[in-house]
C-alpha cells in the first residue's frame, strides 16, 4: 500500500507544512513507524534463535566432552585435578539440549500483525 | 576501567587444532546467522530495528551482551586486580538501578512514542538543534569506540594467538561487516545472544579453577587480606570522605558520580543499549528487556572479579614495573595457566566473540542514527523506504572501514582506552541530563535541549582537561576524575537548561503528549499481549526484585 492511498491530498499538504515549520512531530513518527510495522517481515520470516543456540552448544558439548574423555593426566593436573573439559562439555551439552527441548515444546506461535492504525484500517477496507 | 595497552609476550596460549576447530565453527555460525537473517529484511524498520518484533528474552540477553564486550571483561578483571572488591560497585550500584529505571520509568516514553533512536526522541521533545547535535556526537563516539574494540581485539589476538595485528583487524572487521550488512540489527542481536552463552561457558570454568587454585573463597580472601589489607576485599571499606583508598573516590562520589550520573547516562541514553529494547515486540517486552538483563548482570561481576582477585594472589606484584604482567593480563594469564585444550578454545572463542559483538553493537547503532537521524532528515529526505535500507548497508560498510581507521589511530596512542572511558562521561552524561529534565519537567523549552547538551559536554571536558589534568583540584586517579567530571557535566547541563527555559518559549502542551512524565500518547495504550499478564512477566516485580537482589549482594561485602 502506498502513502497516497491512505492520505487525502489536503492531509498530505498539511503534514508537509508541519514538517517544514516544526521539523517533525510525534504524529509523523507514529505514522511512519506504524506503516513500516505493517510491511515489516521480521516477525514472519526470522528463524528461531533457539535452534542455532541449541545446535551450536550440542556440537560444542560433544567436542569438548570427547576431549575430556581422552584428556591425559597432565592436562587434568593443569586444571587443578578437575577434568574441566568433561564437566564443561557436559554443561554445554545440557544447555544445548535445553534450548532444543524448549523449541520442541513451545514452538514459535504464528505471528499476528499489529493492529492497523484507524485511518490505515479504513483505507484498507475501502480497497477491499 | 583499565584496558589492555599491551599483553606480555609470554602469554602465548598453547592452542592446538582442537581450539581452532571450535573457533572456526563459531565463525561459520556467525556468517550463517547473517545469511539466514537476510530473508527477514524487507523494510528499513527490519534492518534498523528488527521490525520491532523480537521476544523479550532475546532483546534482554542482547542488552546485557552489548555491554559485555571484551574490553569490559578484561577491564573489570583488571580493575579487580588493582582495586579489589570495589569492582562490585560498577555492577550493583552502577548498573542495576539505572537498568530498572530504564525499564520501569523511561521505556513507556521511548517505546510508546515509536521513536527509532534516542536522538529522535530529543527531536520530538526539543528541536532540531538538540537532535542534530546529539546525533552527531553519538555517531562520532560510536565509531571511536568501535575502533577501540577492534584495536583491543587485535592486541589480544596478537599476544594470545600470534596473529599479526592487521590480520586480526581485517578478519574481525570483515565478519562484522558481513553479518550486519546482510541481516541488519537482527543478526547483530542474534550474535550477541549467542556470544552471551559462549562467554559464560568460558568464564565459569576459569572462575571455578581459579578459586580451586587459591584454596577457595576463604583462601582467596585470607591471602588478599594479608597482602593488600582488609579494605581490598570489602566494598565500602576506606571510602569515607577524606580517607584514603586506592580507587581515589569516596562513598559520595561513588553513589552520585558512578551510581547516579555515569551509570544512568550510560544505561538509559546510550543508543547502543537502548536500541536493543526498542527492537522488542511490544511495550511489555521492551520494558522487560533491561529488567531481564539485570539478573545476569548482578552475577557476572563474580565471573570477572574473581579471576582478577586470583591473579592478584598468584602474581603479587602484578601491574608493577617488577612484573611482566599488566593488570589487563589477569584473565589471559589464568587461561594460559589453567585451561586445557578444548575449554581453552571455548575461552578464546568467547573473547573474540565478545570483541566482535562489542564492535557490532556500536556499528549497528551508528548506522541507524546516521541513516535515520542525519541522512534521512537533513540530507536526502522523502525517498522510498528501500533507498534507506540500501543506504544503511552502505553506511555500515563505511562505518566498519572508519572503525578500521580509528583502530589504527588508537594503536598510535599508548593509553587510549582510559581516555575513551573519560570520553564516555563527556558524551553520555549530558545526554542523560537533557533527557531527565525534558522527561520530567514540562516547562523545559524547545531551545533548552541544545544548550543543556552543549553546556554539559563542555563542563565535563573542562573539569577533566583543565581542573584535573592541570592539577587545579586534587583528584588522585583517572577513575575518581571521571566520577567528578560526570557530576560537573550533570549539574552544568541542568542549570543551563533551567536558565534557558525561563527565557524561551515552552513547547505547546499538545506536542508533549507521550513524551513527558504524566502524559500518554495514543500509541502507548496498547493492550497486553496474550501471556504477558503472567505474574513473572510483570515489570514492577522484575524490577524491584533486581534492586532487592543487588542490595542483598552487598551485605557479605559490607562488614
Amino acid at each position: 500500500m502506498s502513502e497516497s492511498e491512505q492520505f487525502e491530498p489536503s492531509e498530505r499538504a498539511e503534514a508537509a507544512e508541519r514538517l517544514r515549520k516544526a521539523g517533525y512531530s510525534e504524529a509523523d513518527v507514529q505514522r511512519e513507524v506504524s506503516e513500516l510495522e505493517q510491511k515489516s517481515a521480521t516477525a514472519a520470516r526470522i528463524f528461531d534463535l533457539r535452534r542455532i543456540i541449541g545446535g551450536l552448544f550440542v556440537v560444542y558439548g560433544v567436542i569438548v566432552t570427547i576431549a575430556g574423555l581422552t584428556d591425559s593426566d597432565a592436562e587434568i593436573d593443569k586444571a587443578q585435578g578437575i577434568n574441566i573439559n568433561l564437566w564443561t562439555g557436559l554443561g554445554m551439552l545440557a544447555l544445548g539440549i535445553f534450548f532444543l527441548a524448549w523449541l520442541k515444546l513451545r514452538p514459535t506461535a504464528a505471528p499476528t500483525p499489529p493492529p492497523l492504525p484507524p485511518e490505515a484500517a479504513e483505507a484498507a477496507e475501502r480497497r477491499d | 576501567m583499565r584496558t589492555p595497552t599491551y599483553l606480555a609476550a609470554e602469554l602465548r596460549l598453547p592452542t592446538n587444532w582442537l581450539d581452532y576447530t571450535i573457533l572456526a565453527i563459531y565463525f561459520v555460525v556467525v556468517l550463517g546467522i547473517g545469511f539466514a537473517a537476510r530473508r527477514s529484511v524487507k523494510t528499513s524498520l527490519d534492518f534498523f530495528l528488527s521490525g520491532r518484533s523480537l521476544p523479550a528474552w532475546i532483546t534482554g540477553l542482547a542488552f546485557v551482551s552489548a555491554n559485555l564486550a571484551a574490553t569490559e571483561i578484561l577491564g573489570m578483571a583488571a580493575n579487580s586486580a588493582q582495586y579489589g572488591a570495589y569492582t562490585v560497585h560498577w555492577y550493583w550500584i552502577g548498573a542495576i538501578p539505572a537498568m530498572v529505571f530504564l525499564g520501569l520509568v523511561m521505556m513507556p516514553f521511548y517505546y510508546g512514542s515509536k521513536v527509532r533512536s534516542v536522538p529522535e526522541f530529543l527531536l520530538l521533545r526539543f528541536d532540531k538543534g538538540a537532535h542534530l547535535l546529539s546525533s552527531a556526537l553519538f555517531a562520532f563516539a560510536a565509531i571511536l569506540i568501535s575502533g577501540v574494540n577492534l584495536y583491543a581485539l587485535a592486541i589480544v589476538v596478537e599476544a594470545l594467538l600470534g596473529w599479526p595485528q592487521w590480520v586480526a583487524i581485517v578478519v574481525a572487521g570483515f565478519f562484522v561487516l558481513a553479518y550486519i550488512t546482510l541481516g541488519g540489527l537482527s543478526s547483530a542481536i542474534y550474535n550477541e545472544v549467542l556470544q552471551f552463552f559462549v562467554i559464560l561457558a568460558a568464564l565459569i570454568p576459569l572462575t571455578v579453577l581459579g578459586l580451586k587454585k587459591v584454596g577457595g573463597w576463604d583462601g582467596l580472601t585470607d591471602s588478599l587480606t594479608k597482602s593488600h589489607g582488609d579494605d581490598f576485599v570489602s566494598a565500602w571499606g576506606g571510602t569515607g570522605i577524606g580517607s584514603d583508598n586506592p580507587l581515589g573516590a569516596n562513598w559520595l562520589t561513588i553513589v552520585l558520580g558512578l551510581g547516579f550520573v555515569l551509570s544512568f547516562g550510560y544505561w538509559t541514553t546510550n543508543f547502543a543499549e537502548v536500541q536493543r529494547a526498542l527492537s522488542a515486540k511490544n511495550l511489555s517486552a521492551a520494558q522487560r528487556t533491561p529488567l531481564i538483563a539485570a539478573f545476569p548482570k548482578i552475577f557476572i561481576v563474580f565471573l570477572v572479579m574473581i579471576p582478577g582477585l586470583v591473579a592478584a594472589v598468584l602474581v603479587p606484584n602484578i601491574g608493577t614495573p617488577d612484573s611482566d604482567l599488566q593488570y589487563n593480563d589477569s584473565i589471559p594469564y589464568l587461561m594460559e595457566q589453567l585451561l586445557p585444550n578444548g575449554v581453552l578454545g571455548i575461552a578464546v572463542t568467547g573473547l573474540l566473540a565478545a570483541f566482535m559483538a562489542g564492535m557490532a553493537a556500536n556499528v549497528s547503532s551508528f548506522n541507524t542514527v546516521f541513516t535515520n537521524d542525519i541522512w534521512a532528515k537533513y540530507v536526502v529526505r522523502g525517498r522510498e523506504d528501500s533507498y534507506y535500507v540500501g543506504f544503511g548497508r552502505l553506511i555500515t560498510a563505511i562505518g566498519v572501514m572508519a572503525s578500521v581507521g580509528t583502530a589504527f589511530l588508537a594503536s598510535s596512542f599508548s593509553n587510549i582506552m582510559s581516555y575513551l572511558q573519560t570520553l564516555f562521561s563527556f558524551f553520555n552524561v549530558p545526554m542523560f541530563v537533557v533527557f531527565i529534565v525534558g522527561m520530567f519537567w514540562k516547562r523545559a523549552s524547545m531551545k533548552s535541549g541544545f544548550w543543556g547538551l552543549l553546556a554539559g559536554t563542555t563542563a565535563a571536558m573542562v573539569n577533566y582537561f583543565v581542573l584535573y589534568k592541570q592539577d587545579v583540584i586534587g583528584i588522585p586517579t583517572d577513575q575518581g576524575a571521571n566520577f567528578v567530571s560526570a557530576i560537573a557535566g550533570f549539574v552544568a547541563g541542568a542549570v543551563v537548561m533551567v536558565a534557558v527555559s525561563l527565557f524561551t518559549a515552552p513547547k505547546p502542551a499538545e506536542e508533549l503528549e507521550g513524551l513527558v512524565y504524566g502524559t500518554v500518547s495514543p500509541g502507548m495504550a496498547e493492550p497486553p499481549a496474550a501471556g504477558d499478564d503472567a505474574w513473572y512477566r510483570r515489570p514492577a516485580l522484575l524490577g524491584w526484585g533486581a534492586i532487592i537482589l543487588a542490595a542483598a549482594c552487598y551485605i557479605p561485602f559490607s562488614f
